[in-house]
C-alpha cells in the first residue's frame, strides 16, 4: 500500500512538470503577449525592447522556462499586473483559492450525498416510475448549461423571492473575522455563528448550480453499477446465507457498486474547477474561477499561470486521493 | 475434525432414507413471465422427498429446470417476473408461504446452498473470514470476535491449509478448489439440516472435483446433513447419491435408488445419458452414443412426451398422450415405452 502511494506520487511529479511546460508554452503562444498587455498596442519599438530585456523575454524560450520553473518552485510567479496590480500572484491565488475550495466541497458533498442514495434507489426500483423519472431528470441536469442554471437560480430564489443572497460570499456589514479564508469554518472557529450561517446562505445557490452535472453523472453511474452488481452471483450467495438486507445492501451490493463511482467522483471533482469559472462569475463569488476569467480578459499572465498550474496540481492531487481511496476499498488493487 | 462433528446431539445419526421426509416438494411449478414474451413454465410439477441424512440427486441437461427448482426451494428467485406454485414442506412448514423475513431466518441456518462458480459466488472485496463469520453473527448471535475462532475451525475442517492466514485473504488470493472449500465452510457454518449443492464441481479441475466430492460426502455423513445434489454429471451421482431424480423439460422422468437406476435405467433418456458416458471398460473402437437433438426440440408436455423427438424408441402414442409418472417398488417412471432388461 505504501509502495503504491509512493509510486503514484513519483508519477505525480512527472505530471506536474509536463503541465508546467504546457501552461508556460501555451501562455507565450497567445496573441498579444505580456509587453503589449503592459504597454498597450501603440508603444514604440524602443520601449518594447527595453521592457522585453527587463523581463528577460529576449532570452531563448528554454532559458525563460528554466527561470520560470526555478522561481515557481519558490512560490514566486511574479506580480499581478491587472487583476490586483502589484500584489504577488501567488498570494492573490492563495487568498482566493479557499472560496473555490469551499464551494467545490459543498457542491461535491451535495452531488455525492444525493447521487449515490438516489442511484441506489433507482436501481432497486428498476423500470419503475421513480427510476424512469430520475433518468429524465438527470439527463436534463447534464444538458442544461451551468451558467444558465446559475442565472435561473439567482433570478428566482435571490432576485424574485429574496430567499437567498444574490452574490458574494458573505454580507458586507457583518464585519466577520477571517483566519483560514474558509468563511463557514472561520465563523465556526470564531464562534461568530451568524457569520457562518450567512456564508452558508451565500453558498447554497452557487453550490446547487455547480453540483448539477456531477450529481447527474454520479447518479447515473451508481444506478448502472448497482444494477450490474445486483445480478452478481455473490449477492445471491449473500441472500442464500439469510443475511439481513442491511448487511447485503452495504457490504455486498454498495461496496462493490461504489468502485466505478469513486473513479467518477475524482473526475467530476476535477471538472468542478471548470464549472466554477461560470458559476463564480454569475454569483460574483471571488474565487479562482472568477479570478481566472478576469486575468484572461485583462491578460494578467502571472495570475493566469499560477491559477492554471495550481488548478492542474489540485486535479492531480484529487486523483491521487481517489486512487488511494480505490485501493482502500478494492483489495484486488492492493494485494496483487 | 473439530466443530462440526462435535455435536452429535443436534444430528442424531439416522439411517439415510429412514423416517419422515425432511423436505417434501409437491407439484412445484415455476413460470417465468417476462415482459413481451410468452410465459414459460421452467418447472412443471416436480415432486420429490428428501429424508434426514439422505443424499438425493437431481440430474439433467442444462435447461431441464434443476437449478430453478433449487432456487425456488431456497426462495431465491426474483419476485418480479417469476411465479412459483405448489408446496415445499420443510419439517412441516410450507416454505413458499413464509414471509421474506421468515425465509431469511431459515436460509443459511436450516437450509444452506453451495453454488457452481466459487470465484463469482464469493464477494471479491470482503475477506474470506468475514464471509464466514457474517453468517455465524446472523444466525448464532455471535459477535465478530467470538465467531472468528469458529470460522477458523470451519476452514480447517474443510481442508484449507493455514486457516489463520486465509481468514484475512480475499477470494482472488485463493485457488479454485480452496474457494469452493470456503463456500462449503460458509454453507455448513450453522449446521444446516439440508444442504443444496448446485453443480458444485462443474467449474473445477477434474482432480479437484474428486476432492470436493469426497469432502462433501464426508461432511454430510459426519453431520447427518441431508444433501440435494444438482448436477448434469452422472459420475457425481454415482459416487454420492442415495436416490436419483432424472429431470427432462421441467419434469421428473425417472426416479430410483442409485444402484438400481444405474444397473437398469428404464427411461430412454436415462439410458441415453448413461450410454453417452465414456467407459474405460468398453471394447476398443466402440463409439460413444450421444443423445441426438437438443432440448429445443422438445414437444409440450401437455399432449405428448417432450422427449419423443430425441427418443431412440418412440412409438405412436408418445406424440399423442402425455405419459404420467408412475410409481412402482420405490421407482418412478414417466414413459410409454420403457427400456427393457439390464444395461
Amino acid at each position: 500500500m505504501l509502495r503504491f502511494i509512493i509510486r503514484r506520487m513519483i508519477q505525480m511529479v512527472g505530471v506536474v512538470v509536463v503541465l508546467s511546460l504546457l501552461v508556460f508554452l501555451w501562455l507565450r503562444s497567445l496573441p498579444g503577449g505580456t509587453v503589449s498587455a503592459i504597454l498597450g498596442e501603440k508603444a514604440t519599438p524602443e520601449r518594447r525592447a527595453a521592457l522585453e530585456k527587463a523581463l528577460g523575454l529576449d532570452q531563448p524560450i528554454y532559458v525563460q522556462y528554466w527561470q520560470f520553473a526555478k522561481r515557481a518552485l519558490h512560490g514566486d510567479f511574479g506580480a499581478s499586473t491587472k487583476v490586483l496590480p502589484g500584489t504577488d500572484a501567488f498570494d492573490l491565488f492563495m487568498q482566493r483559492f479557499p472560496a473555490t475550495i469551499e464551494l467545490s466541497i459543498v457542491a461535491i458533498i451535495l452531488a455525492v450525498g444525493l447521487g449515490i442514495p438516489l442511484g441506489y434507489m433507482a436501481a432497486r426500483r428498476h423500470n419503475s416510475l421513480f427510476d424512469n423519472g430520475s433518468i429524465v431528470a438527470s439527463l436534463v441536469g447534464v444538458a442544461v448549461p451551468v451558467f444558465f442554471l446559475a442565472f435561473l437560480l439567482k433570478y428566482y430564489f435571490a432576485i424574485k423571492l429574496h430567499w437567498l443572497p444574490v452574490s458574494g460570499r458573505q454580507s458586507a456589514g457583518l464585519g466577520a473575522t477571517h483566519t483560514t479564508g474558509f468563511f463557514v469554518l472561520d465563523g465556526l472557529l470564531t464562534r461568530e455563528y451568524d457569520a457562518a450561517w450567512d456564508a452558508i446562505k451565500h453558498l447554497i445557490l452557487p453550490s446547487l448550480a455547480l453540483a448539477t452535472i456531477p450529481f447527474a453523472v454520479i447518479f447515473r453511474i451508481t444506478r448502472a453499477s448497482v444494477l450490474e452488481v445486483l445480478d452478481e452471483d455473490y449477492v445471491r450467495t449473500a441472500e442464500s446465507k439469510g443475511l439481513t438486507s442491511r448487511v447485503i445492501r452495504g457490504r455486498h451490493v454498495l461496496h462493490n457498486a461504489l468502485l466505478p463511482v469513486v473513479t467518477t467522483i475524482g473526475l467530476q471533482t476535477g471538472g468542478l474547477l471548470v464549472g466554477a469559472i461560470l458559476t463564480e462569475r454569475v454569483f460574483n463569488f471571488g474565487g479562482i474561477g472568477d479570478t481566472v476569467a478576469q486575468a484572461f480578459e485583462q491578460r494578467d499572465y502571472g495570475v493566469l499561470q499560477v491559477c492554471i498550474l495550481m488548478a492542474a496540481i489540485t486535479f492531480v492531487v484529487v486523483n491521487l486521493l481517489v486512487d488511494i481511496a480505490y485501493a482502500v476499498i478494492d483489495p484486488r488493487v492492493r494485494t496483487r | 475434525m473439530t466443530s462440526m462433528s462435535a455435536s452429535p446431539s443436534t444430528h442424531p445419526s439416522v439411517h439415510p432414507g429412514a423416517g419422515e421426509p425432511l423436505l417434501s416438494v409437491r407439484d412445484l411449478r415455476v413460470t417465468f413471465q417476462r415482459q413481451g414474451q410468452e410465459p414459460f413454465e421452467a418447472v412443471q410439477g416436480v415432486s420429490f422427498d428428501v429424508r434426514p441424512g439422505q443424499t438425493v440427486g437431481l440430474v439433467g441437461e442444462s435447461g431441464c429446470g434443476k437449478s430453478v427448482t433449487s432456487l425456488a426451494i431456497m426462495g431465491l428467485l426474483p419476485k418480479h417476473g417469476n411465479h412459483v406454485s405448489g408446496t415445499v414442506d420443510y419439517e412441516g412448514t410450507n416454505l413458499l408461504t413464509l414471509s421474506d423475513q421468515e425465509m431469511r431466518d431459515k436460509r443459511g441456518k436450516d437450509i444452506a446452498m453451495v453454488f457452481q462458480d466459487p470465484l463469482s459466488s464469493l464477494n471479491p472485496v470482503v475477506p474470506i473470514g468475514i464471509q464466514v463469520t457474517e453468517v455465524l453473527e446472523r444466525h448464532r448471535g455471535l459477535s465478530r470476535k467470538a465467531a472468528t475462532p469458529v470460522a477458523r475451525d470451519l476452514l480447517d475442517r474443510v481442508g484449507i491449509p493455514d486457516p489463520d492466514r486465509r481468514l484475512k485473504d480475499y477470494p482472488h488470493q485463493l485457488s479454485g478448489g480452496m474457494r469452493q472449500r470456503a463456500l462449503i465452510a460458509i454453507a455448513l457454518a450453522c449446521k444446516p439440516r439440508l444442504l443444496i449443492a448446485d453443480e458444485p464441481t462443474t467449474a473445477l479441475d477434474v482432480t479437484i472435483q474428486a476432492q470436493i466430492l469426497a469432502l462433501l460426502k464426508e461432511l454430510v455423513q459426519d453431520t447427518g446433513t441431508a444433501l440435494v445434489m444438482i448436477t448434469h454429471d452422472l459420475g457425481v451421482i454415482a459416487g454420492l447419491c442415495d436416490e436419483v431424480n432424472v429431470l427432462y423439460g421441467g419434469r421428473i422422468v425417472e426416479r430410483g435408488e442409485r444402484h438400481e437406476l444405474f444397473a437398469q435405467p428404464r427411461h430412454p433418456y436415462t439410458h441415453g445419458l448413461l450410454a453417452s458416458i465414456p467407459r474405460l471398460d468398453a471394447p476398443r473402437g466402440q463409439r460413444l452414443q450421444p443423445i441426438p437433438g437438443s432440448v429445443s426440440d422438445n414437444l409440450p408436455w401437455t399432449h405428448a412426451c417432450a422427449f419423443a423427438p430425441r427418443c431412440s424408441q418412440p412409438i405412436e402414442v408418445c406424440t399423442q398422450v402425455m405419459p404420467e409418472l408412475e410409481e412402482q417398488h420405490g421407482r418412478a417412471l414417466r414413459c410409454h415405452n420403457p427400456v427393457e432388461g439390464h444395461r
